[in-house]
């Protein structure tokens, strides 16, 4: 039930950059975001990968869409892979899916 | 007796000093004033003089005398020559000293004659005098006896509630007896910023005005701490860690204090070895139990806190050992288990079952032996529409103002609507909801203060599933839901955060918002059975 602090991983998967998340995406997530994705800022396109992550609330969608106007600011793109049914839901209702690629898991 | 002293010094104009010893034991109390240039002469109950005058018949020289007594030697240091014994009933109640005749002659048989016949008058009168003299001083200690106990019982009653609180949907009654000899009971309420009541029982070890200036020290501390501090066993911890220095060695404090949240039922409590506390349900009556030790005898005591809920009908009974440790005529004891049957068969009154049981055990002319407090909180609002079984569920619990703990909310309140049914969609939907409105209740309506708490009440009703949170609405009215523009976001025309009311709509098939009291409340609704009014299910 305690919050797990997101760690985030970088790691190269056939020239694409994926960064793993594990833990729970909330406020404290942003520094673990923002360094991982400053690993991979020159990649034309990034892969973000919540199958680790069983928490995401509106603080942590915050961090999210400033990770994504980063992205954009850097005419990049982004993919989400394993998002729960539930989650996935989120990233459509908050129009974060019209965004970024939502891969089906 | 100073009387009677004088009218002996005239009686006896040609001696040089007069005076009237009385016996120790007869002077203990209150020594007799010395007579102008003489000493009074001490005699010891077991000083051999007492014996050798009650059998001496009459006036006795001193220089005769031949006892090895400290009282001869006394009467001699102070110049006395001849002492004429007080004996009346055959017991020597004092003595007449006198000293040498003024002319330097020896007593003759004559003067001894009208000494013996003075003494033998004056001694009956003397012993009446002093009985009268003892009796005055019972009288007076008596007096100061009652006197205490008045004392006692004004403190005592200065500090207990003159009335009860007025509670919205509940019934308290209070009942407060002082035995003659009065304990150190005490109840108290105490009305929260939180909107909830602390509801205080208490009893302090010893009788009398000790124990009186110990409840109202501990009482006032109790107010003090309960003030500021939300959390029962925190209350107790710091009460114990204040009065652990002043108390008065041997004695101690024990106390029930119980926070209950009106609107909801919700309680919280924590016990200083105090007797536990009874609910009463529709099921009977069970004890509610949570341990502590009593306060003012070690510090850094830790107290339980535990969490119940009494539904609409129900009642707490809180009560002091004056009543389960009352005796019959046989000895036995009232204890708890009559208690609980009275509790159980409970109908409408309870204060009023427990005293008719009571004085049906103990019989007529039963002496109260220690103070009964009897303080009894009854839930009415909704009893009439809701009866038992018309609920499907009804939880309730509080969290504290910390950021993070609106994870614990989601968690209970998953835990609390396991047994409804809902979607696994439904459940996580809720999940989220709950926990976005935790949050806000943590960091908007309660401004983060972690002393102040959150109240969530989880029930199912006739199809529809409600989670009510509810904050102090420090934050102000919540305005219309801010519908995120994630363009404006990402072009950074609007903030990124702003998302926890759009997603709590958005999770939900309806929220309610409400401001009662200083109490600001999101309903989460949602329908079961399929019954969505949004169809995306």
């Amino acid at each position: 039930m305690a919050t797990v602090e997101l760690e985030a991983h970088v790691r190269d998967e056939e020239g694409t950059p994926v960064i793993e998340l594990v833990g729970d995406i909330d406020r404290n997530a942003e520094e673990a975001l923002d360094t991982a994705y400053s690993e991979v800022e020159q990649a034309d396109s990034v892969v973000l990968d919540f199958t680790q992550v069983s928490y995401i609330n509106s603080t942590g969608i915050a961090v999210i869409v400033g990770l994504l106007a980063r992205a954009r600011a850097n005419g990049q793109s982004l993919t989400a892979r394993g998002l729960s049914e539930h989650y996935r839901r989120i990233f459509e209702i908050t129009r974060l899916a019209d965004f970024m690629t939502i891969e089906e898991g | 007796m100073s009387t009677i002293a004088q009218t002996m010094k005239r009686a006896i104009r040609r001696s040089g000093t007069t005076d009237i010893s009385l016996v120790a034991e007869a002077v203990a109390e209150e020594p007799a004033p010395p007579a102008p240039a003489t000493t009074a002469i001490e005699i010891a109950p077991n000083d051999p003089l007492v014996a050798y005058l009650q059998g001496a018949g009459g006036a006795v020289e001193v220089e005769k005398l031949e006892l090895d007594s400290p009282a001869v030697r006394a009467l001699r240091e102070a110049g006395i020559a001849l002492v004429v014994p007080l004996v009346s009933q055959g017991e020597l109640i004092g003595t007449l000293n006198l000293g040498p005749r003024l002319s330097d002659q020896q007593y003759s048989t004559d003067d001894k004659k009208l000494l013996d016949s003075l003494a033998a008058q004056a001694a009956p009168a003397l012993q009446v005098a002093e009985l009268v003299r003892k009796q005055a001083a019972e009288a007076a200690s008596r007096e100061r006896i009652d006197q205490e106990l008045r004392v006692a019982q004004l403190i005592q009653q200065n500090f207990l509630p003159r009335e009860l609180p007025d509670l919205p949907g509940w019934q308290v009654d209070a009942y407060y007896k002082p035995a003659r000899e009065v304990g150190g009971d005490f109840y108290d309420f105490l009305e929260l910023e939180t909107g909830e009541v602390a509801v205080v029982i208490g009893d302090v070890t010893d009788k009398g005005v000790p124990a009186a200036m110990v409840m109202a020290a501990a009482r006032s501390v109790l107010r003090a701490s309960g003030s500021r501090i939300v959390s029962p066993g925190d209350v107790l911890e710091r009460v114990n860690d204040l009065l652990v220095p002043d108390i008065p060695e041997r004695m101690f404090v024990t106390c029930l204090y119980v926070v209950v949240n009106p609107s909801t039922g919700h309680i919280r409590f924590a016990n200083a070895g105090h007797n536990l506390p009874f609910a009463r349900s529709a099921d009977g009556a069970r004890e509610l139990r949570a341990t502590g030790m009593p306060l003012g005898l070690l510090p850094g005591m830790r107290y339980e806190e535990v969490e119940a809920t009494l539904a609409p009908g129900e009642a707490l009974l809180l009560y002091s050992d004056g009543i389960t440790e009352a005796h019959d005529p046989e000895r036995e004891m009232f204890g708890t288990g009559r208690l609980s049957e009275d509790v159980a068969n409970d109908q409408a009154d309870l204060i009023d079952g427990v005293l008719t049981s009571l004085q049906k055990f103990t019989g007529e002319g039963w002496e109260q032996e220690d103070d009964i407090t009897l303080v009894t909180l009854r839930r009415t609002a909704g009893a009439a529409m809701a009866g038992p079984g018309d609920e499907d569920l009804s939880v309730s619990f509080c969290i504290d103002s910390r950021l993070g703990n609106e994870r614990e909310a989601m968690e209970r309140v998953a835990e609390a609507v396991a047994q409804v049914g809902l979607t696994s969609e439904q459940l996580d939907k809720l999940k989220t909801a709950v926990s976005e409105a935790a949050m806000n209740a943590i960091e908007h309506g309660n401004e983060g203060r972690a002393e102040l708490s959150i109240e969530i009440d989880v029930t199912a009703s006739g199809g529809v599933l409600t989670v009510a949170i509810s904050d102090h609405g420090l934050g102000g009215p919540v305005g219309e839901t801010e519908i995120p523009d994630l363009d404006a976001k990402l072009e950074g025309l609007q903030r990124s955060r702003g998302w926890g009311l759009f997603l709590i709509e958005n999770m939900v098939d309806e929220v309610r918002v409400s401001d009662a009291e200083g109490r600001h409340t999101v309903e989460l609704v949602v329908n079961l059975e399929g019954g969505g009014a949004d169809g995306d299910r």
